[in-house]
């Protein structure tokens, strides 16, 4: 086990070593792959900050609840208590129609054709904020208490956040597109490293095949070296993407001093953080894992002189 | 012990190296395999370590068919050999001890093990004052003799040789005969191919003769 242990630090130490010897290119290559993960991570931030700032400016959707004209004050208590046991339901505000009406009166500016009528031609409401406010979940509430007696209307004004969501929803998808196409790219540039260093590395790699070495004990600095230098470009990426947040508060501090309301975007996070890392560090080990499979091949001592 | 039977060796392209060869060695044998060059001794040497494999017959080494052993169990095969080439095959960037180290690392020793392994293996053919030198400052004769500490660090219970003395002036031939000789005296099988007469005079050896690709004698 101790042997084991030395063995993969000495990997990692010469793999480290290799770091060194070749800096100038090692530099680049995680400059190149930083860069490439800067983009979507920077991308995927932004679409989190747009729905953050979605949630906080709009007012969370609500539901309106018109009861029956004719709806008794015990038929009303009943809906009360109904919405009181809902756990869907975070609360709710009662409308009586007398107040709707004086509401509708100061609100609208037509007080003399409200005075008018002949009689209030409001019902009484109530307005419900849901537990969840996604779409799915209120339109469920909507349904739910549509079914209940005397209840002649739920309106729920869902346009708004499924316009709202699709539009963010799309942006995932695009940015999850360039992801995707940047992680290819990240392990051809991986990919192609990795078969440099086989070739300078011939050698060794032929010595070590002689006396015994398994394949895995040859791979083992390549996928470490990968995985580092992915992980680098990872580290960079993180630091790219959070100075240009703090660079975009710096600016809006001074936007938002002027419209008095506050603007701030939100650094990554420790997940996300973590993610861009780990998944980084995952692409440059698959890069040179593809690369050492197809480059080690050729180089079987076995193969005729 | 191994055991050859039959074995043909065709390379691609048709050259055929080795044609219908039976032989046996026994356990601490010295072996010297001679014969002109193109005869097959090299390619004799290969197919024990299975870097090469048999065409027809069949290669036995320790009771394992060596010819059809699958490719994850050859390392595990080749670590039973110490290998030392004609042309070194050492790595020029890692010092004396590093090359040294290289099959014990490979074989999974702990730092310490492989520490005092090496300088008994650089004591014994007499490189352990270079142990820091780049190979590459080192003279034809003591490169050689770093290229066998190196085969037999991990204590191999064979050695093969691949013309081990070419290239060297009759000075360091008689130092590397005598380093065989020493590990023939400690029951270490030794397989020695070459055509350096004054070596086999000396050493005396069992002969095995090659003579365009099928055994002479």
């Amino acid at each position: 086990m101790r042997a084991w242990l030395g063995h993969h630090a000495r990997s990692m130490a010469s793999t480290l070593a290799s770091f060194g010897r070749a800096p100038l290119g090692a530099a680049l290559s995680v400059l190149v792959a930083g860069i490439a993960l800067a983009l979507p991570a920077g991308l995927y931030l932004t679409i989190d900050n747009l729905q953050n700032a979605a949630r906080g400016l709009a007012t969370e959707p609500q539901i309106s609840v018109f009861m029956a004209l004719d709806a008794s004050r015990a038929e009303i208590a009943q809906i009360e208590a109904r919405l009181k046991q809902n756990p869907r339901v975070q609360r709710y505000r009662f409308v009586p129609r007398d107040q709707a009406l004086r509401e509708l009166k100061q609100a609208s500016g037509i007080a003399d054709l409200v005075d008018s009528l002949p009689q209030n031609p409001l019902p009484d409401a109530f307005v419900v904020s849901a537990q969840d406010s996604s779409p799915q979940s209120l339109e469920a509430l909507r349904d739910e208490i549509k079914q209940w007696p005397r209840v002649a209307l739920v309106q729920l004004d869902a346009a708004w956040a499924r316009r709202l969501d699709a539009v963010l929803r799309f942006g995932q998808l695009a940015v999850a597109l360039l992801a995707a196409l940047l992680a290819v790219a990240l392990v051809a540039i991986m990919f192609n490293n990795i078969r440099l260093q086989v070739l300078t590395r011939r050698d060794e790699i032929e010595v070590a095949k002689l006396i015994g070495a398994t394949d895995a004990f040859i791979q083992r600095p390549f996928l470490y070296y990968g995985a580092l230098q992915g992980c680098a470009g990872g580290v960079l990426a993180w630091l790219v993407v959070n100075a240009c947040v703090w660079l975009a508060n710096r600016q809006l501090g001074e936007l938002s001093h002027l419209y008095a309301a506050l603007f701030q975007l939100r650094y990554m996070g420790t997940a996300d953080s973590l993610g861009l890392l780990g998944l980084s560090a995952a692409l440059g080990w698959l890069g040179a894992w593809m690369s050492v499979h197809r480059h080690l091949k050729p180089l079987e001592p076995s193969s005729p002189k | 012990m191994i055991s050859l039977s039959h074995v043909s060796k065709r390379y691609p392209g048709g050259h055929e190296a080795l044609h219908d060869v039976s032989l046996t060695i026994t356990p601490g044998e010295l072996v010297f395999i001679t014969g002109h060059s193109g005869a097959g001794k090299t390619t004799l040497l290969k197919l024990l370590p299975a870097i090469e494999r048999p065409t027809a017959g069949s290669v036995v080494v320790n009771r394992q068919n060596v010819g059809a052993m699958s490719a994850r169990a050859v390392p595990f095969l080749r670590r039973k050999f110490g290998l030392v080439f004609q042309d070194h095959k050492l790595l020029h960037d890692r010092n004396v001890f590093e090359n040294v180290a290289l099959p014990l690392q490979i074989g999974g020793y702990s730092a310490a093990d492989t520490a005092r392994r090496v300088r008994a293996a650089l004591d014994k053919v007499g490189l352990l004052a270079l142990e820091k030198a780049a190979p590459i400052t080192l003279s034809g004769g003591e490169q050689q003799r770093l290229c066998i500490a190196r085969a037999i660090v991990h204590r191999p219970a064979i050695l093969l040789a691949d013309e081990p003395t070419a290239n060297l002036d009759a000075e360091y031939a008689t130092e590397i005969g005598e380093l065989f000789r020493s590990f023939h005296q400690v029951g270490v099988t030794i397989i020695i191919a070459t055509h350096d007469q004054a070596l086999l005079a000396r050493l005396a050896p069992r002969e095995i003769a090659l003579k365009h690709g099928t055994l002479a004698r």
